[in-house]
């Protein structure tokens, strides 16, 4: 165990912050899930790609920097810290990224990665449907095969980014007699296919955050299989682990969160403001969580690049960062006391109503508690 | 940059697992905590002869020469078996506090022909009955051994503890020793049988669920009784790398005390909460059979419960992060 940074990290960190405090945006843009906002972050992302800090942790041929974990955790500590804006990008970068790299051919790595990298392409997921939610492997869009392309039919919703998105990530079913997890496929399609009717549905605080998706007749190429017809499950579960763990919410993001709680009660304190014994207690206990799960990370990530691999393990870390991030938010609503609910430049308030979704989306965390029941712990599974 | 342990840490481990497994089952726990039994049998010159007692004393002293990251591990197996002797007062508190001092006291610690506890806190003291020698706290900064006393006995829920009301016939000054330091590595030591104790209780009660069966089914495949343990792996995920970064946070004196003790607490806030939540969520899906005397699931419960508030409970070391914070 050696816990001291190494120089080269050092240096890393130093280069890191020194470029974002550099680029990042002086004035807050507007939320990415509007469609003014989408563009202003998709412009962002081009920055972070012209400058080389798009995705650090990608080969440099497709416009990372080979970074390991390590570098990656360090890099992600000083986005957050930096106060940089949200990923757009990143529903692609921590969800799809990954299983082009594993499943992904040749082709399909050099035609997606790069304008996944530089924000020419922000992709959204296609996976939920009205009668699939937690049950993924209920899905009936069908995609069936004519000639060079599969014809596709069906219904996705809850689609985040959806509105705006240039591509989408879709499982369906491209066996119409298959049942369950048999007969899927992992299927790209452009968002401007012909036949593909979106539909934008306000969130809890009335954005446009997600889609609901109408595929009529929609004729998408061949080419766009990810890992081959009818292993459209086993592609999209062997990437879930990295989702759910490290890739999507990493340590950083909350490290940033609740470093502006503390401050926030800190002011308060110099203020001469009385601070709620309870709510100090609560802030101190975020911060305990939140370097908690940077260290279980650490220790994650020295198994990961001993060649161990993720596997349910990841549903542990879902459950947790979700859960601490919905407490994270409350805390500082309570902080604000009866002013919280200003809507007006209060980017706790958007926060919380962010981590509102946080236990339902990437599989609810009921799932993902049976996840740890049944395959990290082995109870029976009935 | 690397947070793991070394394949020598985890043999160590191993290692000290089977010896507890072998020397330290439930029936030894249980007649040590019944009275039956004065001491461990055989335990305490086991872990002597293989270097868990010498672990923390340099080399130069007769020690190993290891530090607290070396012990973490085995003093979380320590909770995993409730070995119900001072072995973490005797090898993470007061070797190293007697070595530093370079008392006399430190050579039979290390050999194990004494056993050392220590009183940090006021009130009563662990194994204030059973050992040889006590390293007090006597001033603010001020550590001494203490080898004659008075002790009246007090009765614990947990009959491991031994505790003594302890009166001082006199005491040495150690010199050298780092009192803050002492109680850190205490409260460190505590988190990490706070972590082994919710793992065993985990353990028990995956295995209990899964054969217990009721309305035909084992009571471990409903989904209530999933969660509930869940929750429990979840608590225990997240508050053992706490627990291992502050062993390595004392371990490196350079780090500086406020990072070292922000840490420990850190740990202990950590790990009383994971082991409170253990001792809930067994006693729970155990039913009726958990809160019995005669099974032994009551030996873990009652260690969490006294070990959770041990050295200070969660919320005094959520009030010491909170100050570090400046909040």
């Amino acid at each position: 165990m050696n816990l001291d940074p190494e120089p080269r990290h050092v240096e890393f960190r130093h280069e890191c912050r020194e470029w974002l405090n550099t680029h990042k945006p002086t004035v807050p843009i507007a939320s990415m899930d509007t469609l003014e906002g989408f563009e202003e972050h998709r412009r962002w992302e081009r920055v972070l790609f012209d400058g080389g800090w798009s995705v650090p942790a990608w080969p440099t041929r497709y416009g990372g920097r080979d970074c390991d974990l390590i570098e990656w955790l360090i890099y992600e500590e000083e986005y957050w810290g930096s106060g940089a804006p949200g990923r757009v990008a990143a529903n692609g970068l921590s969800l799809l990224a990954p299983t082009i790299f594993n499943f992904g051919t040749s082709r399909q790595q050099d035609l997606f990665l790069p304008p996944m990298a530089s924000g020419e392409h922000i992709w959204a997921q296609g996976w939920s449907e009205p009668d699939a939610g937690s049950d993924l492997a209920a899905i009936k869009t069908t995609a069936i095969r004519d000639g060079d392309h599969y014809v596709v039919n069906g219904q996705k919703t809850w689609c985040s980014r959806g509105a705006f998105a240039d591509w989408i990530f879709c499982l369906v079913r491209t066996d119409s007699d298959s049942r369950r997890h048999d007969g899927l496929t992992y299927l790209l399609v452009p968002a401007d296919t012909e036949g593909l009717e979106r539909r934008t549905i306000g969130r809890l605080d009335g954005v446009p955050g997600f889609a609901e998706l109408f595929f009529n007749d929609c004729r998408v190429s061949v080419d766009n299989v990810v890992g081959g017809e009818g292993r459209g499950w086993k592609v999209a579960m062997a990437t879930a682990g990295s989702e759910r763990g490290l890739s999507l919410r990493s340590p950083g993001r909350f490290m940033a969160a609740a470093e502006r709680l503390t401050a926030m009660v800190r002011d308060m304190v110099d203020r001469g403001e009385a601070v709620d014994p309870t709510l100090r207690d609560e802030v101190a206990n975020i911060w305990i969580r939140t370097q908690a799960y940077r260290w279980q990370t650490y220790l994650l990530a020295a198994g990961l690049m001993d060649g161990a691999e993720i596997g349910p393990e990841a549903s542990l870390g879902k459950v947790f960062w979700s859960e601490l991030d919905l407490e994270l938010h409350a805390t500082a609503l309570r902080l604000l006391g009866e002013t919280a609910e200003v809507a007006n430049g209060n980017d706790w308030l958007d926060g919380y109503v962010f981590a509102l979704a946080g236990p339902i989306y990437a599989g609810t965390n009921e799932i993902q508690r049976n996840i740890v029941a049944e395959r990290v712990l082995g109870l029976p599974r009935r | 940059m690397r947070f793991a342990f070394t394949d020598e840490q985890a043999m160590f481990r191993d290692t000290i697992r089977d010896l507890f497994a072998d020397l330290c089952p439930p029936e030894a726990v249980r007649a040590y905590t019944q009275g039956d039994a004065r001491r461990v049998e055989g335990l305490w010159a086991a872990l002597a002869e293989i270097g868990v007692l010498a672990a923390l004393a340099p080399r130069d002293s007769g020690g190993l020469g290891m530090n607290e990251v070396d012990l973490i591990r085995i003093l979380e197996e320590a909770g995993y078996a409730a070995v119900p002797e001072p072995l973490m007062e005797h090898a993470a508190v007061a070797v190293p506090a007697l070595a530093s001092a370079g008392s006399d006291l430190l050579e039979p610690a290390l050999t194990g022909q004494s056993t050392v506890t220590c009183a940090l806190e006021t009130g009563p003291v662990v194994a204030g009955l059973v050992v040889d020698a006590i390293v007090a706290q006597v001033g603010d900064d001020l550590l001494a051994a203490v080898t004659s006393w008075d002790a009246a006995p007090l009765s614990s829920i947990d009959g491991s503890r031994r505790l003594g009301e302890v009166t001082f016939d006199g005491s040495a000054p150690l010199i050298g020793a780092d009192a803050v330091l002492a109680s850190d590595r205490a409260v460190l030591g505590t988190a990490a049988q706070c972590i082994g104790v919710a793992r065993r209780l985990l353990d028990a009660t995956v295995e209990f669920t899964t054969q217990r069966h009721q309305f035909g089914k084992p009571v471990g495949s409903y989904q209530a009784v999933k969660h509930h343990l869940a929750d429990v792996r979840i608590g225990i995920e997240f508050a053992a790398p706490l627990v291992y970064r502050a062993a390595w946070s004392v371990s490196r004196p350079t780090l500086g005390a406020d990072t070292r003790g922000r840490d420990v607490s850190m740990a202990k806030a950590a790990a009383s909460d994971a082991v409170d939540r253990a001792c809930r969520g067994a006693l729970q899906c155990h039913g009726a059979i958990g809160y019995t005397y005669e099974y032994d699931l009551q030996l873990w419960l009652k260690r969490g419960w006294v070990l959770s508030a041990a050295y200070g409970d969660a919320r005094r070391h959520r009030k010491r992060v909170a100050e570090s914070l400046g909040i």
